[in-house]
């Protein structure tokens, strides 16, 4: 589904990736993880072409992404992102949230579009509050709200960029709950995330990052169990203590 | 010194119909500044080097000039450059009217181009983002998510400027055209009524600009999100 070549990129003098390369197949769910500064944002930012790349190549459910691909439409419309800060559209309610790019974007009718936003925020858990503003909800709806905007056209693939960074702890698992409920359903994940008790019970794999590297992919359970490299341990020691 | 009422009474008329077109003066510059004075602050944030020097350039001279050399400029310059243009040799007449409602537009546009900038760069480089991520294009990004709330940002300023606006549309006084102002001054010279006239206009500038100065402070308070 998603197969990323020999991906390096700079800002300036400073390499944040370098020559990474990995394979993600459909209906996978992986968890990129790694110290701050590693990489792990930007990796899954070029992703969907929010971030350029500076050479090799990515390739995500036939589309083919690579330095010179400016173009990136098609590739968007079949790649969602939930965002550490949710970045609903605040002038919007939630339902016109989640309708906007299924109607500007996949030029669905307006009705067809309410009733795929009303389906969605119901499995999300938000039926009560789909004529409110983002402002008046809680962090976690708000993630909530963003999940379902994402999902609204039918993407092939979502990408979570710290999806509960920015939440109370009490929220982080409504959250974690819905990406759990769409990982069983087979959805193909990327996520960045720094909640390991979710890596470990819903990820498939863990890529773990370092200085810009992909140092270490291995199995959910074996990456906790067993960390080969030495960064990988460290990192670990690092998070787990508590 | 005397203040006849009388004559105030008598001159009502005439100051309305100055009055009115004050306010289409108002309603023209603000209209047509606010729509092309967008598209400069688009065209200002543009990446297209050529296209936001272009538009930095006419946003810095409009603002380093006064009002009225531009009114001066528009109102006997373009009459010949048309003349020019269309090889005739001679002037085209433009009218004052017409005259004003451009400059306004052309004037006022660099102002709200600078404001409504102000407002783009209010807003946060992740909704950039996100209408990237959900794949709208630039112009349903611009019309439908980034327009809004870069307007709803700066309201009180845009308000502000509008009040500003409305006053110095007096400076059309200079090409004798009949706003209150020029309206007052004709009737004050008429029948040397200057203190009437001229008291009388000071009051319904005060009056409509404090009014509207008091509703943008209201609004303000009401403009925060989620304070509905």
């Amino acid at each position: 589904m998603i197969e990323i070549n020999s991906v390096s990129k700079s800002y300036g003098s400073f390499q944040v990736l370098k020559n990474c390369s990995a394979s993600i197949a459909r209906g996978e769910v992986v968890v990129i993880c790694g110290p701050s500064g590693s990489g792990k944002s930007t990796l899954i930012k070029t992703v969907n072409g929010l971030e350029t790349i500076d050479s090799g190549e990515i390739n995500v459910g036939g589309f083919r992404l690579a330095p010179e691909v400016t173009n990136v439409a098609a590739l968007r419309r079949s790649v969602g992102m939930v965002f550490q800060s949710f970045e609903l559209f605040p002038h919007l309610t939630v339902l016109s949230n989640v309708t906007i790019a299924q109607t500007k974007v996949l030029k669905r009718s307006k009705a067809a579009a309410e009733e795929k936003a009303r389906s969605l925020l119901a499995r999300v858990g938000l039926s009560a509050h789909i004529a409110k503003h983002p402002a008046q909800l809680s962090g976690g709806q708000q993630q909530r709200v963003a999940i379902a905007r994402a999902l609204a056209l039918d993407p092939e693939v979502m990408l979570f960029d710290e999806p509960t960074s920015a939440l109370d702890p009490e929220m982080v698992n409504e959250v974690l709950d819905v990406m759990t409920g769409l990982a069983r359903q087979g959805m193909t994940m990327v996520c960045v995330t720094h909640e390991m008790g979710f890596a470990r019970s819903v990820a498939n794999r863990v890529l773990f990052m370092d200085g810009g590297e992909i140092v270490e992919t291995a199995a959910a359970a074996a990456f906790f169990d067993a960390p080969r490299s030495e960064r990988a341990k460290a990192f670990l020691a690092k998070i787990l203590k508590h | 010194m005397m203040v006849d009422l009388s004559a105030i009474a008598s001159a009502t008329p005439y100051l309305l119909s100055g009055l009115w077109f004050t306010v289409q003066i108002t309603v023209v510059g603000v209209t047509g500044g606010i729509v092309f004075g967008s598209l400069l602050a688009v065209a200002r944030l543009s990446r297209n080097r050529l296209v936001s020097t272009l538009a930095t350039a006419y946003v810095n001279l409009m603002r380093s000039i006064p009002l009225i050399l531009v009114i001066f400029w528009v109102f006997f310059l373009v009459p010949w450059a048309i003349g020019w243009m269309t090889r005739s040799g001679r002037p085209v007449a433009v009218g004052a009217s017409l005259t004003i409602f451009v400059t306004f537009v052309l004037f006022e546009a660099a102002y709200y181009a600078e404001i409504v900038r102000a407002g783009f760069r209010s807003i946060s480089p992740g909704q950039y983002s996100a209408c990237e991520a959900l794949g709208l294009s630039k112009f349903h990004a611009y019309i439908y998510i980034l327009f809004p709330q870069a307007i709803r940002n700066v309201l009180p300023i845009l308000l502000t400027q509008t009040i500003v606006l409305f006053q110095d549309t007096s400076l059309v006084y200079v090409i004798s055209a009949t706003d209150l102002l020029g309206a007052a001054t004709k009737i004050a010279q008429r029948d040397g009524r200057l203190v009437e006239m001229y008291l009388t206009v000071g009051v319904i500038y005060f009056v409509v600009c404090y009014a509207a100065s008091q509703f943008v402070k209201q609004l303000q308070g009401r403009l925060a999100y989620g304070a509905r």
